[in-house]
């Protein structure tokens, strides 16, 4: 299972060789678990910090006399569940200290992340959206592929297709790094420190209320996920990203490439 | 992969997950890992301070932006029979005083603290339960009331000593010299054009704008210089920090 191996050129009635590409760069490798980690603590104290005001407000400011947009006090039950928050029973300072020293791995394990997919071009080879792409034809082709769970291109196995790419670009450009400056907003040190940044998010409770849908997001994100890892075959999907090597599904014969998606690059 | 092996491998996960939180639990609960858990509050407070100027002001606000309502939180009234008789005298009779390391310890009244020059300030209170109301405050900057009893070299915090008791001891809370020469760091008097109330912290509050509305005590009785926070109360530096592992450094 170590080196790339083409299919071999025998009858028909052979199985094909297991092909093993090379998938997942090392620094993807290491981000990907940190993360899976980080993203699991933060979500689990994130609660645990909200059920200390489970109310949301837009604005510079927002307490119990002002108008909340979302009010999560019915929810409470669900949300102090001892299985989604971090500790389990209600503690804010402890959550806070959970969620202050992960939100310190979580900023600079993105910024490290995104030097070095800039330099192995991780970012430029596998995640760049080309504009035929997000062409709604190419689009709807990719959805109704996911709808057969025919995730992956015979002709390219290893790239990504293209919900998965945007699911990929949505949460690396947007989702954690908004989490990441709303968080920051909301403290009042930093608040002194770059004023800036109260001003581009329209006030803490604003920036509040963006760090809850943002997380939201996140959530969504991992969900689907973790049931496409699931779909897409567990095994071999978690093992890929331990080694970076991936070993292809067996393909199903191959068909006339009548839907082409992607030139193949060459692989590492 | 066969329908079952998946169920059993969400379910596993499903399970795999609730371990990993109570697994977080009982890591917080070993003395190593609580110390890299705590270790979060000295890495902040070391980048807010390296990204911060010093005098850095937290963002002022026009009153048209003030909240309507500013509520109350913590403790709204401090009822011991002390407080009360100040109460009732309007605290006419009531003094603040300053010692510790200080070369001319003072003793304080309200028209006193109203002879220093005055700073008023329109700013955000931020409760670490995470609601926000802004409110203006005025009173004189903290760090000229230091100045003027001589806080001594050997100084490194300053504490304040409340009118409330929790469990029987007095609130209190302290900050480092940085915060308290801050321009925005004042006794306020008054709280939106009036004295403050008693459920805000009559009769002196003090705001230090760049932390959670928990380091802005209310009540304050006495305000020391000291060069350690060991020894007072349970050592960690305020009532919260002691008696819930509450930060220190609130910046954040």
């Amino acid at each position: 299972m170590d080196e790339p191996t083409a299919p071999a050129d025998s009858p028909v009635a052979r199985p094909i060789a297991p092909i093993v590409v090379y998938r997942h760069r090392l620094a993807t490798r290491i981000w990907h678990w940190i993360n899976a980690i980080t993203i699991f603590i933060m979500i689990g104290s994130g609660i645990g910090i909200l059920n200390a005001h489970p109310r949301l407000y837009w604005g510079q400011y927002g307490a119990n006399f002002d108008h909340a947009w979302l009010d999560l006090r019915p929810y409470s039950d669900i949300l102090r569940s001892g299985w989604l928050t971090i500790p389990a029973g209600y503690n804010l300072a402890i959550s806070r200290r959970w969620h202050l020293l992960f939100a310190l791995v979580l900023g600079f394990g993105l910024l490290v992340f995104m030097i070095a997919s800039l330099i192995n071009r991780h970012f430029q080879r596998d995640l760049r959206v080309r504009a035929r792409e997000i062409g709604p034809r190419h689009l709807w082709a990719d959805l109704l592929a996911h709808l057969r769970f025919d995730f992956h291109n015979p002709e390219d196995p290893a790239a990504y297709n293209t919900l998965q790419k945007l699911a990929y670009v949505v949460a690396i450009f947007v989702l954690i790094p908004l989490m990441i400056f709303t968080g920051l907003a909301m403290s009042p040190g930093m608040d002194a420190a770059w004023p800036w940044l109260i001003e581009l998010f329209g006030g803490r409770q604003s920036a509040r209320s963006i760090h809850f849908i943002a997380a939201s997001g996140i959530v969504l994100f991992v969900i689907v996920h973790l049931t496409l890892v699931v779909l897409a075959g567990p095994i071999e999907e978690v093992w890929s990203m331990i080694t970076g090597r991936w070993t292809l599904p067996a393909a199903p014969p191959p068909e006339p490439a009548a839907t082409s998606r992607a030139e193949p690059e060459a692989a590492e | 992969m066969t329908l079952i092996t998946r169920r059993t491998l969400v379910t596993g996960g499903a399970l795999g997950a609730g371990l990993l939180l109570s697994g977080c639990d009982k890591l917080a609960q070993q003395p190593g890992f609580r110390r890299i858990l705590f270790s979060g509050e000295k890495i902040n407070m070391g980048l807010q301070r390296a990204l911060m100027d010093r005098n850095a002001l937290a963002p002022e606000f026009t009153p048209d932006q003030m909240s309507p309502v500013f509520r109350t939180n913590g403790n709204s009234n401090p009822n011991t029979a002390d407080y009360n008789r100040h109460v009732a005298e309007n605290f006419a009779n009531w003094r603040l005083d300053i010692g510790g390391l200080v070369d001319r310890p003072l003793r304080l009244s309200l028209t006193d603290i109203g002879a220093f020059p005055q700073r008023a300030q329109i700013t955000r209170h931020d409760c670490v339960e995470g609601w926000s109301a802004i409110g203006k405050w005025q009173g004189p900057m903290l760090g000229n009331v230091l100045k003027a009893a001589g806080v001594r070299t050997s100084a490194r915090y300053i504490v304040f000593t409340c009118a409330d008791l929790w469990g029987g001891a007095p609130y209190y809370e302290s900050i480092d010299l940085i915060d308290a020469f801050h321009p925005q760091t004042i006794l306020a008097w008054a709280m939106n054009d009036k004295r403050v109330s008693v459920g805000h912290g009559a009769p002196i509050r003090l705001r230090v704008e760049r932390h959670l509305g928990y380091k802005n005590a209310k009540y304050v009785m006495r305000i020391d210089a000291v060069a350690s926070l060991a020894g007072i109360g349970l050592g960690k530096g305020g009532y919260w920090e002691d008696h819930v592992n509450y930060d220190w450094y609130a910046g954040i």
